[in-house]
């Protein structure tokens, strides 16, 4: 009985430490990259959420953000990163384009959204989103993770 | 161990490829034989996706081109559809775009700045460089209600009037930002490591420079005096004083500087057109929102414009309808790349970085 307890006490105390301390991967596809600076740049500041290691090799990051139109041929580059990314790891589709296919939608090498090619934890909407969109939208993974609804 | 030469992929996943360029480059020991530039990771039809759409309409993917200057693009297409269609665009609207332009082409180069710190191992200048722009970002939010894509010009005139609060900022802004401006260039200039890796770097000769059709900042440091808004006016460039900076090195740290001197010219030309902006319409009433999507052209069109990047312009062709015909871009990223191979040739693998990052490519516009 009490071992149980220990357990389940771990394991919060793990969920707590992996939302609290992602680790972004800089990645960055299209118009919505700018914003994603824009929120780690001075005057939004997200180190404040604890996520501001960004990382330019995808095994010593935790956290992709998806930044911009996903097209054809980018998309098994970014299934090939994802599976070169360590356990645990998340991922925010980042703007319209990554979401849904966003104003380019019709064209003929764009895909309908990032989810078809990786799982997404959180969609951000707007084009571009502002960096308060996307500090809302880590707050919302971290919150998750740490309450144990999102899970790698 | 005859054959030494090996190949190495750059890309299309890397901190300082601005985006998503893969470079295949072949290397003897560490010195670069040749390089080959793979584009396309970003080509979203924007050309084809605005020949779908009103005339109007193809002003977001506009927009989506060359995303750190979006005004600049967007004044290209606006003046192509406006000589295409004979609009008469009063003379408040045409210095309202001016001043904006010069803004526009400030922040574009501070994002170079920042980003070409980051390329160069400084963390410093990225966030100083994003402090000033954060600025410019937010009178263009009061003046155009959003901070990256505006879709703010429109045929014949721009969608809203400038308000008193925002001249203020704008004021406030060129008042200090030429101080800030040496503060950053002094982070650069001052740094031995900096200038040791930047000179002599990324060599471009005003020949190779020509035959490569390297417009705009890079043509410039190259030694060569051309600058659209002199050599072909446009709106009223004619009427105001500025310099065309010119370096004749041709190397990474010479576009650094062409670079810096350009927004000190853009701070110029923004005070000018703030003390001469006359009073009046905003749009030409021909052309109000309703009659935008049935605006019709015949014949083509072509105006070139300096945008931040280089020479920048839309060619139209209008069939009659109220869609385009054709909408061909001219980006000046493009021509650029295209000259990465001969800047590259002879120089060490620790030179690349340097080199693609004085480019200052974009990829929405080079792979459209």
């Amino acid at each position: 009985m009490s071992d149980s307890i220990l357990l389940t006490t771990l394991d919060e105390a793990m969920r707590w430490g992996k939302g609290k301390s992602l680790w972004p991967f800089t990645f960055g596809l299209a118009c919505c990259a700018i914003e994603m600076m824009s929120a780690m740049g001075s005057d939004y500041d997200w180190a404040r959420f604890g996520a501001d290691v960004f990382r330019d090799s995808p095994r010593h990051a935790d956290l992709m953000i998806v930044s911009g139109t996903v097209t054809k041929k980018m998309a098994p580059r970014i299934r090939r990163l994802y599976d070169q990314m360590a356990f645990p790891k998340y991922v925010i589709s980042m703007g319209a384009c990554a979401s849904a296919g966003g104003p380019y939608v019709r064209g003929y090498s764009v895909v309908d959204g990032v989810d078809q090619v990786v799982p997404v934890d959180v969609y951000v909407f707007g084009c571009p989103p502002r960096p308060e969109a996307l500090i809302s939208a880590l707050k919302q993974l971290q919150d998750g993770i740490v309450s144990g609804k999102v899970k790698h | 161990m005859e054959d030494k030469v090996i190949e190495v992929n750059f890309g299309p996943q890397h901190p300082s490829t601005h985006g998503v360029l893969r470079i295949k480059v072949k290397l003897d020991g560490e010195i670069i034989m040749d390089a080959y530039p793979v584009i396309g990771y970003l080509h979203r039809n924007a050309e084809k996706l605005s020949e779908m759409g009103a005339y109007p309409k193809a002003l977001i993917y506009i927009d989506r081109l060359d995303y750190v200057a979006s005004l600049n693009n967007e004044l290209g297409y606006v003046l192509s559809a406006e000589k295409l269609m004979d609009a008469q665009v009063p003379e408040r609207a045409q210095w309202i775009r001016m001043m904006l332009v010069e803004l526009n082409r400030i922040a574009s180069h501070l994002v170079w700045l920042g980003t070409h710190g980051l390329d160069m191992g400084m963390l410093t200048p990225y966030f100083y460089c994003w402090r000033e722009r954060e600025r410019i970002l937010r009178i263009f939010d009061e003046i155009t209600g959003s901070r990256l894509l505006y879709n703010y010009f429109a045929i014949g005139g721009v969608y809203s009037d400038i308000t008193p609060k925002a001249i203020d900022m704008i004021k406030e802004f060129l008042s200090d930002f030429g101080s800030k401006l040496e503060e950053i260039q002094a982070i650069f200039a001052k740094n031995y490591i900096y200038v040791k890796r930047t000179r002599d770097v990324g060599k471009l000769s005003l020949e190779d420079a020509l035959s490569y059709g390297v417009t705009g900042p890079l043509l410039r440091a190259s030694g060569k005096k051309w600058d659209l808004r002199k050599n072909q006016p446009y709106l009223y460039y004619d009427q105001v004083n500025f310099d065309i900076p010119v370096r004749q090195e041709g190397d990474v740290y010479a576009r650094f500087q062409v670079r810096i001197e350009e927004m000190r010219q853009s701070i110029k030309i923004a005070q000018q057109v703030i003390s001469k902006i006359p009073e009046g319409e905003f749009y030409n009433k021909k052309f109000s929102k309703p009659m935008l999507v049935r605006l019709k052209g015949t014949g083509d069109s072509y105006v070139p414009t300096e945008s931040p990047k280089g020479e920048y312009g839309v060619y139209l062709v209008g069939d009659g309808s109220t869609i385009p015909y054709r909408v061909r871009i001219r980006s000046p990223s493009f021509a650029n790349l295209s000259a990465l191979p001969i800047m590259l040739k002879g120089y060490k693998i620790a030179d690349l970085t340097a080199t693609v990052s004085s480019l200052d490519p974009v990829f929405g516009e080079v792979d459209r």
